[in-house]
């Protein structure tokens, strides 16, 4: 997958494999702060930086010390060491320099570290053999596709506090799941029509 | 056959592995925890977790954690939050060392009675679900401009299932779940909700200040400023104005006298 232009790698990981709506991955932050748009913003924030950072990390900690060594059966539980720790920086930084996002992200920022989301996008990356230049592009990448998922559902779910919703479709996470569902058949199919 | 000559390094390399990027991953959180550092007062947290933890708003700060904070650093009183009254009071005044005496509580009550059987109803009302939308689509769907709409917005505003929708299509408080966070009062569009004390006997249950002959129209148990209360309290607690019988509550006393008199039975004595 060394070939793979960058222009793809990136559509990948926002569209295509777009990690919360087509692979079903971190679902927990995608109903749990998709209450309000700026909340999901905050948490998006939060997770582009520690994607792109533990792709980063991972990257080298594969290549030239897993690798080198013949410990690639240790590369999940490294990996998750790696975003453990990075999700612990993340929470000191939202901490100290934005107390109220902190305080309304609560339990879910530090769910990062146990995201399905972040170790999907990294072992993604060591699975398609990337290079460090594709790595980092899907990191970012597959942030930027959390982010546009979590905003659209943010926003549906806003305007759905004004609007008459019918009692067989439910409230709250009922309802979540179900605007999720339509999304990810947009998404899914989307592509399928317009090939890139 | 495995040969513990084989096996040796490969161990040694994962333990040291793991063991040097824990080590390293520690140190720089440990770096990180230093730089980052938030100065938090111990009490704030004491207090915090004292609190119901309900985030309803009923002490007018932006939630618990910000009731803490206000009643430790900025001097907010230990009472602040209505929903946990004086057993959390009495528990916070122990964190503060400051004693606090039980103070009343009080309820909110529907100033209307007019609901689907007493009120006229001017139009069949089909859209989003809430008062204030309906009050927004057209001045009221009541005949009554200042009664309750009866589409439960309040309902839906009160987090600790409190209120229901009556079958005579106005709120029903249900006080052994009240917590007195006024989340409905400030809910309702319409201002038909108030606080009143369960000591405050007599209620004027209307709050249109339309003159008599057009309550009269719209509503068979509206206030129509007819002054019968005003005349037959001994107290003189009670005044007209504008229309409306208003209840000074200092100087009532609870004899019931006006309800007696009053020819709408706007006047509640309970």
């Amino acid at each position: 997958m060394a070939d793979a232009s960058l222009f793809s790698v990136f559509m990948d990981g926002v569209f295509l494999k777009n990690f919360l709506i087509v692979q079903f991955l971190g679902l927990c932050s995608f109903v749990g702060v998709t209450k309000d748009v700026k909340s999901a913003s905050g948490m998006s924030g939060a997770v582009i930086f520690v994607i792109s950072m533990s792709a980063l990390v991972s990257y080298f900690l594969y290549t030239y010390v897993l690798v080198p060594l013949r410990l690639d059966y240790l590369t999940t539980i490294a990996f998750i060491i790696v975003i453990a720790a990075l999700v612990q920086l993340v929470e000191f930084i939202v901490r100290k320099f934005m107390p109220p996002l902190y305080r309304s992200l609560g339990i879910y920022l530090p769910l990062i570290s146990t995201n399905c989301a972040v170790l999907g996008a990294v072992l993604l990356n060591v699975m398609n053999e990337y290079t460090f230049i594709q790595s980092l592009t899907f990191g970012v990448a597959a942030g930027l596709g959390y982010t546009v998922a979590m905003l659209i559902m943010a926003s549906i779910r806003e305007w759905s506090n004004v609007v008459y919703v019918p009692k067989a479709v439910g409230r709250g996470v009922t309802y979540a799941f179900f605007i999720a569902l339509i999304m990810s058949m947009s998404f899914a199919n989307y592509f399928k029509v317009i090939p890139l | 056959m495995i040969v513990a000559s084989e096996v040796m390094p490969v161990l040694i390399n994962t333990v040291s592995v793991l063991v040097g990027l824990c080590i390293a991953v520690g140190a720089m959180l440990v770096i990180a925890s230093k730089v980052f550092k938030v100065e938090t007062n111990p009490m704030v947290d004491e207090v915090a977790s004292l609190l119901p933890g309900a985030n309803c708003g009923g002490c007018g700060f932006a939630g618990c954690a910000a009731c803490a904070e206000a009643i430790v650093l900025k001097g907010a009183p230990i009472n602040s939050c209505p929903v946990g009254g004086f057993d959390v009071a009495k528990l916070i005044g122990a964190v503060m060392g400051q004693e606090v005496s039980e103070t009343e509580k009080s309820f909110p009550f529907v100033r209307c009675q007019g609901g689907n059987v007493n009120c006229t109803t001017l139009y069949d009302y089909e859209g989003v679900e809430g008062c204030k939308a309906a009050l927004m689509l057209c001045d009221s769907r009541k005949g009554c401009t200042y009664g309750c709409l009866g589409l439960g917005t309040c309902v839906r505003a009160c987090q600790f299932g409190a209120l229901s929708m009556g079958e005579n299509g106005f709120p029903v408080v249900n006080k052994a779940l009240c917590t007195s966070c006024g989340n409905c009062i400030a809910a309702c569009p319409n201002g038909v909700l108030t606080f009143a004390m369960d000591s405050e006997k007599v209620h004027v249950l209307c709050r249109s200040h339309d003159k008599g002959k057009d309550v009269k129209a719209v509503c068979e148990v509206g206030c129509i400023g007819c002054k019968k209360c005003e005349k037959e309290c001994p107290q003189g607690a009670i005044k007209v104005t504008e229309f409306l019988a208003e209840i000074d509550q200092e100087k009532c006393t609870g004899c019931g006298a006006c309800a007696g008199v009053c020819p709408q039975k706007a006047i509640e004595l309970r």
